[in-house]
């Protein structure tokens, strides 16, 4: 065991860190540490385009995506490496939240299923952002149960025609490009009458609406589909095969949202270290040290689990089911640790004017912004689901519509 | 970086788990628990014999000097097991007492003794129904002699000597070490939560007893000792809330009611999964900490901190749930549930309970810059 960097390791670090010290947007440095708990902070810069030009920047130096094959414009790191590179891109990583979807979740699917010329067109794009993905799978009568969606694909000749609805796609309204999960037979049990393909959003049909969230930002949309024409080349895995793709999106997901996720420890840190109450000091305050506790050992404890994933990981094992529980702890924590800290702070607490109080700003986006942690990307019911099914071996859900054609679930409505 | 245990620390953990699983069953611990021994003599033996008392003892005192991330696996399979042994008195609070503060002499003495297991230790520090601290300690030493009493102290009726806490004529704390088999210690037998483990309380009457090293600074040695004790507590108690949620699995699988597996109980499945994630989170805290351990990281007081917390928090949560999962049999004698029940909350109050490591914790993140 030794948690030391190893000497190439080292030389590695050394090797990012002067490069980001000598081309990281250091203007943007103060909004970005205060940003985080929805949309990035740019101060008086747009985010997408700042967004662009760092990712840009990073791709032009064998920076960008750094654990891709070079062929696809990533540096074909290894995982540690990758690690060390989030360590020194620090704050500046941020910027690149809008493209997690699509580096992270797309990106993996297109490299196990596009073929090799698609992969050559697409993903170095990916890599740069010079093209932006989005994940089209969840519709409105389908989240959790994803295998019963409804966006139908038939085929017609070389194409298929897309008809029906995605819902909360986050940054289709900036996406260029997205992949869709859609029903090809229903006929057939859910789960194997499904047919993965991307698209490009701008093709003729297509209608994104964006929503307004609870949290007053508009990050995800509805997506409609009328008569929309993708090529059979544009397909990825075999018709019926869908389900199999979409679980490499998902666990990539869980990889994606999970390493590195933030839990709300370090503000609610910083905001005991130097509050006043009427009590006294609030870090001398018992309460306050109890949770404080508590919330230090689950953080800590998602860092070091993500440390051991990296561990096997670099020896050439996968990752498993057990990786759920990043964001299961964190969302619930991040909740919780709003909640605490706005009422440390008196009627005050509900400020959230920076001018007026200082930190409530960031508070009181993380507590609008964390009932979404504990559902995007599978509720915390759906990963406790899955941590009792696939790592304890529970025996599964009794499912009413196991072995049904899709025609026939009842749907409730 | 590389985050894993080797092979061969590995290895020395799936012998010791073999080992117990074959000498170390429940019934094993109900034999202590029920009282028809103070200790699990062949288990004990057992251990000896593999050389795991001196673990973490250095070759030229006897031991095997293969450091604290074995003695940390080790630890771990102890607790799965449930092991009614004096071990965790022994070998993490007496053993690292003498190794860090004896002197020569002392450990020319002791520490060979340890490692072969001819000798037993404990630490000896309670003195009231209270949360421990160094005002309160009133057990004296002066010319030579202890004279008071500590109201618990784990495996008192066990060990051959005790290291104690006691206060010296200027007003000092100071450790003092104190042959037990000398006379002069009445020993009484303590009934607590966990009978599988013994307790005892003992009253010095004039003991004869020498300073553990050479200078009386009793308190801040204590906590030196009981921060890397914690790590190997930690460890037992992960291995116990592993063992708890085990248990709790194979049962959810084979019980049935309304006609289908009481684990395909959504309720039961989410409270299964709960337990899971904090071992987990335990688990990996515990791992870190055994790092800090073996390297003596500045980092140790905030990570053993972190992992026993974590380890306190898994063990009593899976315990708890296990007999929930296992309904009325769940609260039979018969039933192992109550055994795991009993040995999370011993395991909790062993150095201070949860409440004093949380505080710890917090004065440790106060004192460094580390944000998770
Ligand atoms: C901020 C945000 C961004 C998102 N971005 C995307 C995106 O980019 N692309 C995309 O495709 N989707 C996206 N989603 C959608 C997300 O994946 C779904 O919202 C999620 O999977 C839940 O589905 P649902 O909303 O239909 O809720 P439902 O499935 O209707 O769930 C409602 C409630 O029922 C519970 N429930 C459902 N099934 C079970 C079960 N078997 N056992 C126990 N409880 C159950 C759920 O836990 C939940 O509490 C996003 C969501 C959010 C909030």
């Amino acid at each position: 065991m030794d948690f030391g960097d190893t000497q190439e390791e080292a030389q590695f670090r050394a090797e990012a860190r002067a490069w980001i010290a000598a081309e990281a947007p250091t203007y943007l440095i103060d909004s970005l540490t205060k940003s985080g708990f929805g949309g990035v902070k740019t101060g008086d810069f747009d985010p997408m385009v700042e967004a662009k030009l760092w990712q840009r920047k990073k791709a032009d130096a064998g920076w960008a995506c750094i654990q891709w094959p070079v062929e696809f414009g990533g540096r074909g790191a290894s995982p540690m490496q990758s690690v060390i590179w989030n360590q020194e891109e620090g704050v500046y990583g941020k910027l690149s939240g809008s493209f997690i979807i699509g580096q992270g979740m797309c990106a993996p699917t297109l490299m196990a299923y596009a073929s090799e010329a698609n992969k050559a067109r697409y993903l170095p794009k990916l890599a740069s952002a010079e093209e932006v993905w989005c994940q089209l799978f969840s519709e409105p009568q389908s989240g959790s149960d994803l295998a019963g969606l409804r966006t139908r694909a038939e085929r017609d000749g070389n194409d298929w025609v897309i008809n029906g609805q995605k819902i909360w796609t986050s940054g289709a309204h900036h996406s260029d490009f997205g992949i869709v999960i859609t029903r090809t037979d229903p006929e057939v049990p859910k789960h194997r009458g499904l047919t993965m393909f991307f698209l490009d959003m701008k093709s003729k049909g297509v209608v994104i609406k964006p929503i307004k969230q609870a949290n007053g930002e508009s990050g995800f949309n509805e997506v409609y589909f009328d008569d929309v024409r993708i090529p059979d080349s544009q397909r990825l895995g075999e018709v019926g095969g869908g389900w199999q793709v979409s679980l490499t999106t998902l666990m990539n997901e869980r990889l994606a949202i999970g390493g590195g996720i933030a839990t709300g420890f370090p503000e609610i840190k910083e905001l005991v270290d130097g509050l006043a109450l009427a009590s006294g000091r609030a870090i001398e305050n018992p309460a306050v040290r109890s949770k404080l506790a508590d919330w230090y050992a689950k953080s800590a404890g998602l860092k070091n689990t993500s440390a051991r994933a990296m561990t096997a990981l670099s020896k050439g094992e996968m990752p498993g089911p057990e990786n759920s529980i990043g964001k299961l702890v964190a969302g619930g924590m991040m909740q919780d640790i709003a909640k605490f800290a706005l009422d440390l702070q008196g009627l005050g607490g509900v400020i959230v004017d920076p001018e007026l109080a200082a930190h409530s700003a960031r508070l009181q986006a993380m507590l609008l912004r964390s009932p979404a942690v504990r559902i995007e990307g599978g509720t915390d019911q759906i990963l406790r689901n899955i941590i009792a099914e696939r790592v304890l071996g529970l025996p599964e859900e009794l499912r009413a519509d196991k072995g049904m054609p899709f025609s026939k679930i009842p749907s409730g409505n | 970086m590389n985050f894993d245990f080797s092979q061969d620390d590995k290895m020395l953990r799936d012998q010791v788990a073999r080992f117990l699983s074959d000498q170390c069953s429940s019934k094993t611990v109900r034999g202590v628990l029920e009282g028809n021994a103070a200790y699990a003599t062949e288990v004990w033996d057992g251990l000896v014999s593999m050389g795991l008392t001196g673990t973490a003892i250095p070759e030229n005192y006897g031991g095997v000097g293969a450091g604290y991330l074995s003695l940390c696996l080790v630890a771990e399979q102890l607790g799965a097991f449930l092991a009614p042994t004096p071990f965790s008195s022994s070998v993490y609070l007496a053993t690292e007492a003498l190794m860090l503060f004896g002197s020569d002499a002392q450990k020319d003495h002791w520490l060979p003794k340890l490692a072969a297991g001819e000798t037993i230790g404990t630490l000896a520090v309670v003195e009231t129904v209270a949360q421990t601290t160094a005002e309160d300690m009133a057990l004296r030493f002066s010319a030579g002699q202890l004279t008071g009493k500590k109201l618990i102290v784990a495996d008192g009726g066990i060990s051959d000597f005790a290291i104690v806490l006691a206060r010296n004529p200027a007003g000092d704390l100071g450790l003092y070490l104190c042959d037990l088999q000398a006379g002069g210690v009445v020993k009484t037998a303590v009934d607590t939560v966990d009978p599988s483990r013994n307790s005892t309380s003992l009253e010095f009457n004039g003991c004869p007893a020498e300073l553990l090293g050479t200078e009386a600074d009793g308190w801040a040695q204590l906590e030196t000792v009981y921060d890397r004790a914690a790590v190997l507590f930690a460890f037992e108690q992960l291995g116990g809330a592993q063992s708890a949620l085990n248990m709790a699995v194979d049962y959810a699988k084979q019980r049935f009611a309304f006609g289908r597996p009481i684990g395909s109980f959504q309720g039961l499945k989410h409270m299964m999964a709960d337990m899971y994630v904090a071992l987990k989170l335990a688990e990996s805290n515990c791992y870190y900490a055994a790092w800090a351990l073996s390297t003596n990281s500045p980092d140790l007081p905030l990570a053993a901190a972190t992992a026993r917390v974590s380890a306190t928090q898994a063990f009593q949560l899976c315990a708890r749930d296990n007999i929930q999962v296992h309904g009325g049999m769940g609260f039979t004698w018969e039933f192992d549930c109550h055994l795991y029940y009993r040995r999370s909350n011993y395991l909790t109050l062993q150095l201070g309970g949860l409440t004093e490591w949380e505080d710890k914790l917090v004065s440790s993140l106060a004192s460094g810059d580390a944000a998770a």
